[in-house]
């Protein structure tokens, strides 16, 4: 019953120095590492399409997200932590975006801002358009709307700080010992080409191959015939 | 006298029939509902020549291809204007589908330069004689011509909406999944990937070489190549100047776009002719209501219908809004670009987030308003908002223009940025088809809503704002006098506002277009915003095409920063307000 007195529990085994009792606030390395993060998200000025304009607007003084922590938009990828993909992401354009992902220093986010950048939104079935950002980079909050409006954009970035507040640095991918792999840069061929589909793309070629073989086999007799 | 014949007069109210002028060359366009005159290919630099100098038809306005597939055959549509106002000209030339070769306009219209690229790029037509004939909003090494109406991408479904197997059962699948890649990918038969060599903006970088000037012979110095973009924060979105520095002074400069190309066209041409409004908000996100004026008036010119007074009234109202609410911005992001970090876009933004707030009333949304409709528009204004209105222009907004004016027009370091920078006469701004803000800040005092009046914009007073230097300032202060004009259009609209209905006959989904061809231009922020529509009789537009005004004011974009420093490239841009969606379409 000892052990459950009040200054028992709340010691913390280590002669403090009376001027700094009452000062010491213990809490786990999980939970001050998280708040420091999240409260000072640091996002990519980096804006692709008409959801950069709502994403300005949410930096102005009207919903201003200095609130949270947000406002230092960093231009250079390399001093950011946020790349909030805000816009239409094309064939053209995913190979800048990937690179700049990989230039970003860990621990790094993506949000995925709007219809266009989940999925490719109302240009979805465009020839020059990707069908939604995380086909090529790991997202963690998908925004919806055409544009998102400042209010839906204060919304994900606050659960992407819940995301971040859920974290735990030994679980997280960053401080494993393997070393990450950047993500393979898309070529712009006759498409845009995905490294990680190579596979996909010679078996398609053989079966392609195949086909025009066969339908010229088909054709041939009738021809002699 | 005899000096006086030796210049060639042109009586600009005199009407010309072409194809008795030239009687080898030129026809009569006489298929139904089409208007203008079709030109041999052979002798087509001769007839534009004449009609520049002659008949005084001195700006292009739209340069455009159309694949008549059933026929073999793809046309290039030109659009012409007169500087002095006054309805335009259509002429046309032909040329067979599988050898598609047109001679160039470049040289008797410069401004026909990057818009015959994007018919070279899209449409597959090679323009003979043209300087730099380079794809510009897809990448060189992309399979195909994606504007030709037998190439299919990948997610291709059916020709026109709306889906047959959609409806009416509401089967729905992910369309990835019939796509063997899983992806809006498909490669040619023989594609290796592994061995594939990219192009890397080898023919750029060569183009960019061939087009230095203006070196200083004394100088012993190398020519640096520079990329700005397409991640750069001051090119208001994905826009990529590559330039060639000698020193600080640029000598060459190229724009590289289509990194926001998002097939406007090309999904226009599937869609049914109402579904395309929505897209058409996404153009110039900046100012989506005027995009919706353009396209309604091109296509109500071919179902010919006219909206009722009030809608009428509504219209020039959103319009009017949307001009002040893409001016200020445009002077906020401009000042950004000079460098006074945005402070001043954020009183920028405040004010325009109180136009933005009526617009969201009255339409539903911020930004994609979707508002009108063919032969009216969607809503009525709620209540109390057309008080609101009143207040803002009357009130509010006079004031916040001036209180920008005050801050802004004489700050020392605004001006000494800006004055004398990238200057472009009005020569230049004519021959490279500058449109709205720049084409009047150069000192041509051409605004469609005066010359060649639209909607009901002859009722109103309101003077064209014009400036005479052409330079970056003035662009600057040309925007605060179209504010001030916009503001009176909209006091007198108010104050008239009349009742009665906003929809001519009953609103419906799936309209019946007539066919026959179309060009329907409006007065928007940034210029002359025109949309060029064929119909077939069929739901689905036959050839869309938008004459985008932030697109074509690129084209003179070389030309104004050429011996200015490289810091300049920036703040010319920035004065020039281009908004990446409609510049790549």
């Amino acid at each position: 019953m000892n052990e459950m007195k009040r200054e028992n529990i709340e010691s913390t085994k280590y002669d403090i120095p009376p001027e700094l009792q009452g000062q010491v606030e213990i809490t786990t390395i999980d939970k001050i590492y998280n708040w420091g993060r999240r409260s000072s998200i640091w996002p990519l000025m980096f804006g692709l399409a008409c959801c950069a304009i709502e994403m300005i607007c949410t930096a102005a003084s009207r919903y201003d997200f200095a609130r949270f922590g947000m406002e230092v938009m960093r231009p250079s990828p390399r001093q950011a932590d946020l790349m909030i993909v805000a816009g239409t992401v094309t064939k053209k354009m995913i190979p800048t975006i990937v690179r700049l992902y990989n230039q970003m220093p860990e621990p790094k986010y993506v949000v995925a801002m709007g219809a266009c950048a989940s999925g490719g939104g109302p240009f979805k079935e465009g020839y020059n358009v990707v069908s939604g950002v995380d086909r090529y980079v790991p997202v963690d909050v998908y925004i919806a709307g055409c544009p998102p409006t400042p209010q839906a954009l204060i919304h994900g970035l606050i659960t992407l700080q819940r995301k971040i507040d859920a974290q735990s640095i030994k679980k997280v991918r960053w401080y494993r010992k393997e070393p990450i792999e950047a993500v393979p840069i898309p070529v712009l061929g006759p498409d845009v080409v995905d490294p990680h589909q190579y596979a996909i793309i010679h078996e398609q070629a053989k079966k392609l191959h195949e086909e025009a073989v066969n339908q010229a086999a088909e054709t041939a007799p009738a021809e002699t015939a | 006298m005899d000096e006086q014949t030796a210049v060639p007069f042109i009586d600009v109210t005199r009407e010309v029939d072409l194809a008795a002028r030239f009687p080898e060359a030129v026809i009569v366009d006489v298929r139904k509902e089409y208007e203008g005159y079709i030109v041999n290919r052979d002798r087509l630099i001769e007839v534009a020549t004449a009609i520049r100098d002659e008949l005084g038809y001195d700006y292009l306005s739209s340069v455009t291809g159309v694949d008549y597939l059933p026929d073999g055959v793809m046309e290039v549509v030109y659009h012409v204007y007169k500087m002095t106002g006054g309805p335009g000209l259509v002429f046309k030339t032909q040329t067979p589908r599988d050898e598609a070769v047109v001679p160039s306009l470049v040289p008797v219209y410069p401004g026909a330069d990057l818009q015959e690229r994007e018919a070279w790029d899209l449409l597959g037509i090679r323009f003979e004689g043209h300087p730099d004939l380079r794809r510009i909003l897809m990448w060189e090494g992309f399979a195909g011509y994606p504007l030709r109406k037998d190439w299919q991408e990948a997610y291709f479904e059916e020709e026109g909406k709306p889906f047959k197997n959609r409806w009416p059962d509401g089967q729905v699948y992910r369309i990835e999944d019939k796509n063997p890649y899983e992806n809006n990918v498909q490669y040619p038969a023989d594609f290796i990937p592994e061995e594939y060599e990219p192009e890397n903006d080898a023919l750029l970088y060569d183009s960019l070489k061939r087009s230095i000037r203006g070196r200083d012979p004394e100088l012993e110095t190398d020519v640096v190549m520079v990329n700005m973009g397409p991640q750069h924060p001051s090119t208001h979105g994905v826009f990529r100047i590559a330039v060639a520095l000698e020193g600080e002074k640029i000598v060459a400069l190229k724009p590289v776009m289509g990194y926001l190309h998002r097939n406007h066209e090309k999904i226009g041409e599937r869609n049914t002719f109402l579904q395309n409004m929505p897209y058409t908000d996404r153009l110039d996100y900046l100012s989506s209501l005027s995009n919706n004026f353009g396209y309604a008036l091109a296509v109500e010119k071919l179902m010919n219908v006219r909206p009722p007074e009030r809608a009428e009234y509504l219209r020039v109202i959103m319009a009017e809004l949307t001009r002040i609410s893409n001016h200020i911005f445009a002077i906020g992001t401009f000042l950004n670009d000079l460098g006074a970090y945005f402070t001043p876009a954020l009183y920028a933004i405040k004010e325009r987030e109180l136009i933005l707030d009526i617009f969201e009333a009255t339409t539903g949304s911020r930004m994609m308003c979707n508002y009108f409709r063919f032969g009216g528009v969607t809503r009525d204004l709620p209540e109390g908002i057309a008080e609101k209105i009143h207040r803002l222009v009357y009130d509010r907004l006079p004031q916040k223009v001036d209180e920008l004016d005050l801050y802004l027009t004489n700050n020392e370091i605004v001006r000494s940025r800006t004055e004398g920078v990238g200057v472009l006469t009005a020569e230049q701004a004519i021959a490279y088809s500058a449109a709205g803000p720049v084409l009047r800040a150069s000192g041509v005092p051409y605004d469609i809503r005066r010359a060649d009046p639209y909607s009901i914009y002859d009722r109103f007073e309101f003077d064209v704002a014009v400036r005479y230097h052409g330079d970056t300032y003035d662009r600057y202060l040309i925007r605060i006098d179209e504010m001030r004009q916009s503001l009176r259009i909209l006091q007198q609209a108010i104050k008239d506002l009349p009742e009665g209905s906003i929809q001519e006959g009953k609103p419906q989904y799936q309209v019946r277009v007539p066919a026959g061809e179309a060009y329907g231009r409006v007065e928007g922020p940034k210029g002359e915003l025109g949309y060029y529509v064929i119909s077939n009789g069929k739901p689905n537009p036959w050839r869309y095409h938008v004459r985008a005004p932030s697109f074509i004011n690129l084209t003179g974009y070389e030309t104004m920063c050429v011996g200015n420093k490289v810091a300049d490239v920036v703040a010319i841009l920035g004065s020039i307000d281009i908004v990446l969606g409609e510049t790549d379409r």
